[in-house]
């Protein structure tokens, strides 16, 4: 990664030159057609995400170098015919390669690495939305305590505001399930007896998809969730709309475990709960 | 062979059959009672293989299941039940036992010993693997297999949230199988360490046994923490004692950081068994000594120590502080360091010699390739952003799958190949071996390799079934065929492991030209390993020596004749420098490592289907056997002469043996201390162990303590844990009545045993001024012991009876007080600090009512005649357990008390 991250990095931060980073652009664009899908890490719409994904992209390539050095390394031993090197050699060898570059790489790796958790951080003093985010067995209580009448509890969605920095907090219900929207950042565990906060920001209003990534139990693999981001006053429109469907509505939220059988399809929801659900969504 | 002219093949084949006579196993099903390392260590190798085939056929049913988007093949309680025992498969009983099976197997070999420093222990750890293993595969049977996950996070490990008995078999059957990985380790260090043949310094020793050391030191101390954990949730499912549940003060991430205390360094315990396969085979396909010997051995322990300083990576995502994820991500990539030193190493040692290309250098090939392309994800890891995204993903599952096959079975099976000839005689197929490699190679790489990718594009782990249209369907399908393309290899492998035993051409002595004594002895091995043990001068003897196989076999090197009495023994030698200073004389063949593992099972089980009665009479028989084993094994006489030695050579001793060059010379003038001896000795004239300061025995019991020791450190880390990190709770401000008495009355009891059983031992060893120093090494020691014998020998006998008797007492007593704390705090199912205090309480109640039975047993051995000056072993062990045992339960008390200060 001595070979990538530098010059990758200097890239990245718009530092390198011109043809060097349409060519790379180029490359990214290419890669990440290959790997893009409703909860693909890989396919950001945020900067948390696109972050990281940025340095998975520049890891990679490190990685595949250092790799095919070290495989180089070794089959070189079976290739020379020259004449056998001797201790010291294998001195300077373990020192340097197994001292001085893992330390160069693993230095910059954390110099570039680390600030690109940042944009995943809450701040205290943020003006943010907020959003309260319970887990249960196999589904997500949603409500929004800025919100006139958001106290109500939804299932399942989030609605936020686009560009806007979302202060998610999760906290759970049973059992420790994990919050993960891949295309707006990293995911946060729900731990019982915990509230943990997670930072949201989506770039633009659209519907981004994400999954409970914690094992939770049976109905695991069905405990999907939705953001869906919305220009910011399209969101108060909607979550009021929300709120007079819900009043007419029966309540959602501590029937639904009840009334959830394990197996059933997600998005399936009871009656009570469907009211919750916007229409145009 | 040609045997040297003195002793021609006629007396090394009369040799060979004395010492088969005194070491071969019982025919027939008899054979259960073996406890010979070579057989101890194939049933654990072979029964690792069986669970290793089980669990590839979980992986195959994974595979087939996930091959599709919305495959109806298997529901989820049937696909949590099958990833759950696939992952506890594969580590608890596969990965570990199979490498200790190859330690057992391997060590006092390549050591130039004759056998383990305990063969009754390897026999009853194997049987309790076996015993736990079946526990965990009958409940798949049955079909209520653990469904949680195999790290079984509470609160869905709960009994709230999985009520049947899925977790218990779990924990029951994980904790009986850690038991027996614990026991292996107590015998391995004590072996490396002690055990070894003349003149292997640690610096002489074969780079193997430093990496065995290392991981069963690990295993000391990174198991416990897991054994702690196991029994604190079994504790919570069946009485209700909350230590996990939020709702009454308790935390699920206590559960969390023991698990992984435990778990990460796990993987490195692994690791370093299969790295030191992977430095042995290098040299000697490379044809030259390892570059950088030392540096590989410190790289071995700096992992093992550092990799106790990485669990929390486990965790980035639970929410913990922001300055302790830097930490762990810093030194989780620092873990990098000594495994490159390591791969420079190897490479510089390929590079120094004239590597030759033979069927284990393809596995070891592949071994470097998927090592490290494991070891660079876990870089990528150790980032914490990065870790939000890949964690509890398919990455983490390609991941840890580079690293484990990667790390552990490509060496592993590059040692199969090596070691075969080894254990069979016979030489494997390079063809047949070439094809099963590159199916498993190519099979692993599609499966794992686009998973990475998988598991970014979103597909979390340990889910059963997904929808299409999230771009999932083609990696998995791709991911699904590699795995049977794996499993294909597998098969072929197998294969050829059989037919090379039927068919394979006969293996030549020592057939890879390896360096070290393991290849001296004949294959398949003779149940005594070798017919005398060989003084060394370097780290590849035979490379130094050519002749020595053949010298050896003739039984010119030390202990080179069959022990009195057909016994068993073997060299002790001095930690450090590897000079002789005893002989260790091993047991035959026992039942009652059976018969304990039974009693213990029945235990287990007891507690599974909890009746608890039935699980204390299982207990007492249990600890009964084990009395009855200490009877037989202790210095009495149950092995060999060992009983029946009058008294210690008046002069000579080791010195004069290990003075010299190592091969005595016939008629030189070393003392018979004993009749009968057919010829010129070397290390004949050795005191037995149970004089020394190094008996087994002893350090057997440092290294068991130290364990003991890390279970409370756990609890004493979940005290601290619970009071100050879990938000919410304090403990009292004052402690309930009752108990400030109770811990009155406990800490003078506890000191009073702690010092009764110190004079004990003071009367037993003669007055000496440090009984403990009579290692062999000086001749001095015993003489001292005699002169003192002679002079009070049965009323010392008897005031050291009468301390014992009064260190009984005192253990009794402050095992009531302390009983009497446990009852006064707080009730255990209502708050975490009652089921905390009260499980501290507990670990005290138990060292003293131990101790109190260890002191009554020794006080039966002092009237029974078997403590003497000279034989002052037991009454020290028991009184290193009541020092423990007292500053146990001193630190608990201070523990309870401090809050209230």
């Amino acid at each position: 990664m001595a070979d990538g991250t530098g010059p990758a990095a200097a890239r990245y931060h718009g530092r390198g030159g011109r043809a060097c980073r349409t060519v790379s652009a180029c490359l990214l664009v290419l890669l990440a057609g290959c790997v893009r899908g409703p909860l693909s890490a890989l396919d950001p719409a945020g900067p948390a995400a696109e972050s990281v994904a940025r340095l998975w992209w520049v890891m990679a390539a490190g990685a595949g170098l250092i790799l095919i050095l070290m495989v180089a390394l070794g089959a070189w031993a079976f290739r020379r015919g020259r004449s056998r090197c001797g201790e010291a050699l294998g001195r300077h060898l373990i020192l340097g390669g197994g001292l001085v570059f893992p330390l160069t790489v693993l230095g910059l790796l954390l110099a570039y690495g680390l600030p690109a958790g940042r944009a995943s951080l809450p701040s205290a003093g943020e003006q943010a939305f907020r959003v309260n985010v319970t887990a249960h067995q196999w589904w997500w209580e949603v409500s929004y305590p800025d919100v006139a009448g958001g106290a109500r509890r939804f299932a399942d969605e989030i609605h936020i505001p686009a560009g806007v920095p979302v202060h998610v907090r999760i906290a759970s219900n049973d059992v420790i399930h994990s919050f993960w929207a891949p295309r707006l950042g990293g995911k946060l565990d729900a731990v019982p007896g915990r509230v943990n906060v997670a930072r949201l920001l989506a770039d633009r209003p659209g519907v981004y998809e994400g999954a409970c990534a914690e094992f939770c139990g049976v109905d695991h693999a069905r405990m999907r969730l939705r953001v869906i981001a919305h220009e910011p006053e399209e969101l108060q429109r909607q979550l009021r709309a929300m709120a007079e469907q819900r009043v007419a509505g029966a309540p959602v939220g501590g029937q639904r475990t009840a009334n959830w059988q394990p197996g059933g399809a997600h998005g399936q929801v009871p009656a009570g709960a469907a009211a919750a659900r916007p229409e145009g969504g | 062979m040609a045997g040297p002219p003195r002793a021609g093949p006629a007396a090394a084949l009369a040799l060979h059959r004395a010492l088969q006579r005194g070491w071969r196993n019982p025919p027939g099903w008899r054979s259960l009672s073996a406890v010979n390392h070579t057989t101890v260590g194939l049933r654990f190798i072979a029964t690792a293989l069986v669970f290793f085939l089980l669990g590839g056929v979980l992986a195959m049913l994974l595979r087939a299941q996930l091959a599709a988007p919305g495959a109806g093949f298997l529901d989820a309680p049937l696909y949590n039940q099958i990833f759950t025992m696939h992952g506890t498969v594969m580590m608890f009983l596969f990965a570990i036992p199979m490498l200790e099976g190859y330690a057992l197997y391997l060590l006092p070999k390549m050591l130039g010993a004759r056998d383990l420093a305990y063969p009754r222990l390897g026999a009853y750890a194997y049987w309790c693997y076996l015993f736990g293993g079946l526990i965990l595969v009958g409940g798949l049977a049955a079909g209520v297999a653990p469904d949680a996950g195999w790290f079984m996070y509470t609160p869905l490990s709960s009994a709230t949230y999985s009520p049947g008995i899925n977790s218990d078999i779990w924990l029951i059957g994980v904790t009986f199988s850690e038991i027996s990985a614990v026991c292996g380790a107590v015998e391995l260090v004590v072996t490396i360490l002690t055990q070894r043949t003349a003149g292997m310094s640690l610096a002489r020793m074969p780079v193997f046994a430093w990496y065995v050391l290392a991981a069963a030191a690990m295993i000391l101390v990174g198991f416990p923490p897991l054994i702690l954990g196991s029994i604190l949730l079994e504790l919570e499912r069946a009485l209700g004692w909350a230590f996990f549940d939020p709702t009454r003060g308790g935390d699920p991430l206590l559960w969390q950081h023991l698990f992984w205390m435990f778990g990460h360094p796990e993987v490195y315990i692994i690791f370093l068994p299969a790295a030191g396969v992977v430095s042995t085979l290098v040299p000697v396909f490379a044809r030259h000594p390892l570059v950088g010997y030392g540096w590989v051995v410190g790289s071995a322990v700096v992992l093992a120590v550092l990799s106790f300083a990485l669990w929390a990576h486990h965790m980035f995502v639970a929410g913990i502080a922001r300055p302790a994820q830097t930490f762990f991500s810093v030194a989780s990539m620092l873990i990098a360091l000594p495994t490159a030193v390591q791969f420079f190493a190897w490479i510089a040692t390929l590079w120094a010699g004239r590597p030759v290309w033979r069927l284990p250098m393809l596995y070891l090939a592949g071994f470097l390739a998927v090592f490290v392309a494991g070891g660079l994800t876990g870089v990528m890891l150790a980032l914490v952003p990065f870790n939000q995204q890949a964690h509890d993903t398919h990455f983490v599952v390609a991941h840890l799958h580079y690293v484990l096959v990667g790390g552990m079975v490509f060496p592993l099976l590059a040692g199969v190949y090596y070691w075969m000839p080894h254990v069979t005689g016979r030489m494997p197929s390079e063809r047949l071996g070439a094809w099963g490699f590159w199916l498993i190679f190519a099979g692993f790489n599609a499966t794992f390799l686009v998973m990475h990718l998988t598991g970014l594009m979103g597909m979390p782990r340990r889910i059963h079934t997904y929808d299409d249209g999230l771009g999932w369907a083609g990696p998995n399908l791709l991911s699904s065929v590699g795995g049977f393309v794996m499993a294909a290899g597998f098969a072929v492998l197998l294969l050829d492991v059989f037919l090379h035993a039927r068919v394979g051409r006969i293996a030549p002595r020592n057939p890879w030209g390896a360096g070290t004594l393991e290849w001296a002895m004949a294959t398949p091995p003779p149940a005594y390993n070798i017919a005398s043990q060989p003084r060394v001068q370097g780290r590849d003897p035979l490379w130094d020596e050519p002749a020595l196989a053949a010298q050896m076999a003739a039984g010119r090197h030390y202990l080179g004749r069959a022990a009195q009495g057909g016994g068993r023994e073997t060299l002790g030698v001095d930690m450090l420098t590897g000079e002789p200073t005893h002989r260790v004389q091993l047991p035959g063949p026992s039942w009652l490592p059976l018969i304990a593992a039974l009693a213990t099972g029945g235990f287990f089980l007891a507690v599974l289907f909890k009746s608890y009665w039935l699980a204390a009479a299982g207990a007492l028989a249990a600890l009964a056997l084990f009395l009855r084993w200490a009877w037989q094994g202790g210095s009495q006489g149950g092995d060999g002469a060992a009983g029946r030695l009058p008294a210690l050579p008046a002069r000579g001793g080791p010195g004069s043996a290990a003075a010299g060059d190592g091969l005595p010379q016939a008629g030189a003038d070393l003392p018979h201390a004993w009749e009968g001896l057919p010829q010129a000795c070397a290390g004949c004239d050795l005191p037995p162990h149970h004089v020394c300061r190094n008996a087994p025995g002893w350090w057997g019991t440092v290294y068991a303590l130290v364990a003991d020791g890390t279970v409370l450190a756990s609890l004493l880390f979940g005290y601290v844990y619970l009071w100050v990190i879990t938000p919410g709770w304090r403990p009292p401000d004052s402690l309930p009545a009752g108990a400030a008495p109770a811990m009155a009355a406990a800490a003078p009891a506890l000191a009073a045993a702690a010092a009764a059983a110190h004079f004990a031992w003071r009367a037993a060893a003669g007055g000496r001024r440090d009984g403990g120093r009579a290692s062999a090494g000086e001749g001095e020691g015993g003489r001292h012991g005699k002169g003192g014998g002679q002079a009070g020998a049965p009323q010392r006998t008897a005031a050291c009876a009468a301390w014992l008797a009064g260190a009984c007492v005192a253990g009794l007593a402050a095992a009531a007080a302390l009983s009497a704390l446990a009852a006064s705090l707080p009730p255990a199912t209502v708050h975490a600090y009652g089921a905390i205090t009260r499980a501290l309480a507990g670990y005290a109640v138990l060292h003293a009512a131990l101790g109190a039975v260890m002191a009554g047993y020794v006080a039966c051995r002092a009237r029974a005649g078997f403590v003497s000056a000279e034989r002052s072993l037991e009454p020290r062990v028991a009184r290193l357990w009541w020092m423990y045992s007292a500053v146990s339960g001193l630190a608990v008390l201070t523990a309870l008390w401090l809050p209230m200060a």
